[in-house]
């Protein structure tokens, strides 16, 4: 156990064992993939157009922000080059599933259906719609482990995005707050401020947003302001979730396999 | 004829240990998941006791370690639990085959109590204690769920002669 928890020696083991268990993590998953196939094809027509506008109209309104959105890239290229710092490409993503399957009591992880054979590493960050849900702590070749923010044992660094000022979201173990650690009494920080990952760390890419402040607890005898954080990502509702590559990765294992290659 | 039967008796065995598993990876609403009995320790617990020359701290190790990468949890989180319910059934499975169901339950629930123990240790050395009472709830569950889980198996095993 000790080897598990300090060493990455039993990964291997690990990911080997993982091909046993899938099959039942599956069988499990089963029933609940038909009864959501049967739900999803006896909607009614009336259902189905109802979506079918909504989901015309938010994609109009999403193709209008991205216009705005190329402009605005495009002139922060421009600016970067004038002021010759480098400028970050945008990430490779993929798509993965949920599978419903209930993991350690206890502890905020889920279980997704893309592993080694896509390419899935350890560290890798993964993001809903909405914002960062987590990151990859075990790889298999057909699913992966997914450890959520919210787990009292993962800590991610963020920063304000409205100053910019940086501190550390910890996970506290209740699946609807994060805690912002070691911001002082003082610190500029006021209800609805939105917390963006910061990028430090190298693990999570930088920009993406990670929750809404909704509460501050000032108190003179402590040292450090508690401040309470909301996750965007909806952490409990997301079936389809994102695996993010951020750029310095891929290149860098874009390198390996050239090097494999040759 | 002989080897046939215990061919047979081989697949019973692993077949109610996948449905246990099934059973510990099955998503149930948010309320009950605490209440979720120890499916896999009372099957294990079943087994040593009816047939300790079979199934013994060997086999509840490798499950243990199964519960493990499945539920992505330390290797060998489970798996010591399971190796120590193991060994005490065996040690007391003589005596336990004359109990009555309430006894037998209260054994099961400390059994189950015992692994659950062992495995908040681990986690409380890991940093990542669970903070909640119902981290317990799984020991009253398995003691009720005891008798119908002894009988079930009990006439599966009878049935199929598994010796």
């Amino acid at each position: 156990m000790t080897v598990d928890h300090r060493y990455g020696h039993l990964e291997s083991l690990r990911s080997a064992l993982s091909v046993v268990v899938y099959p039942v993590q599956y069988v499990v998953n089963l029933p609940i993939r038909f009864a959501r196939w049967t739900s999803e094809s006896l909607d009614t027509r009336e259902s189905l157009i109802e979506d079918n506008q909504h989901l015309r109209a938010e994609q109009l309104l999403l193709s209008q922000k991205l216009q705005k959105y190329e402009i605005l890239e495009m002139e922060n290229r421009r600016l970067r080059k004038l002021l010759e710092s480098s400028f970050k490409l945008s990430e490779r993503v993929l798509i993965a599933e949920l599978l419903d399957v209930d993991l350690q009591p206890f502890r905020h992880t889920v279980l997704i259906n893309k592993g080694e054979r896509e390419g899935v590493y350890d560290g890798q960050p993964i993001v809903d719609a909405d914002g960062i849900m987590g990151q990859i702590v075990h790889v298999g070749p057909f699913s992966s482990t997914v450890l959520l923010i919210t787990d009292p044992s993962h800590a991610l660094p963020v920063q304000i995005n409205r100053n910019g000022l940086r501190g550390i979201a910890v996970g506290t173990g209740q699946s609807h707050v994060l805690q912002l650690e070691y911001l002082p009494n003082n610190a500029d920080i006021q209800k609805g401020d939105l917390i963006v990952s910061s990028g430090l760390g190298s693990r999570f890419p930088a920009g993406y947003p990670v929750g809404v402040v909704t509460e501050i607890k000032l108190d003179p005898a402590e040292s450090f302001a508690k401040v309470m954080v909301e996750p965007s990502a909806k952490l409990e509702q997301s079936r389809e979730v994102l695996l993010i590559w951020p750029h310095d990765h891929a290149q860098r294992s874009g390198e390996k396999d050239g090097l494999a290659n040759l | 004829m002989n080897g046939n039967n215990y061919h047979l008796g081989k697949i019973v065995i692993a077949g109610s240990f996948l449905v246990a598993l099934l059973l510990t990876a099955m998503p149930l609403p948010e309320w009950a998941v605490n209440w979720r009995p120890a499916w896999v320790a009372m099957v294990l617990a079943y087994w040593c006791m009816a047939l300790p020359h079979r199934v013994g701290i060997g086999i509840g190790w490798l499950l243990g370690i199964l519960v493990d990468v499945m539920q992505g949890a330390l290797l060998g989180q489970n798996a010591i639990g399971f190796a120590i319910i193991a060994y005490l059934v065996i040690n007391s499975h003589q005596r336990m085959r004359m109990f009555p169901f309430l006894q037998q339950a209260l054994l099961i629930g400390l059994m189950v109590s015992f692994s659950l123990l062992l495995s908040l240790w681990v986690r409380g050395i890991m940093g990542v204690p669970p903070h909640s009472w119902t981290y317990w709830m799984p020991v009253f569950t398995s003691m009720l769920l005891w008798p119908w889980l002894f009988i079930i198996l009990r006439d599966l095993r009878r049935r199929y002669h598994v010796s």
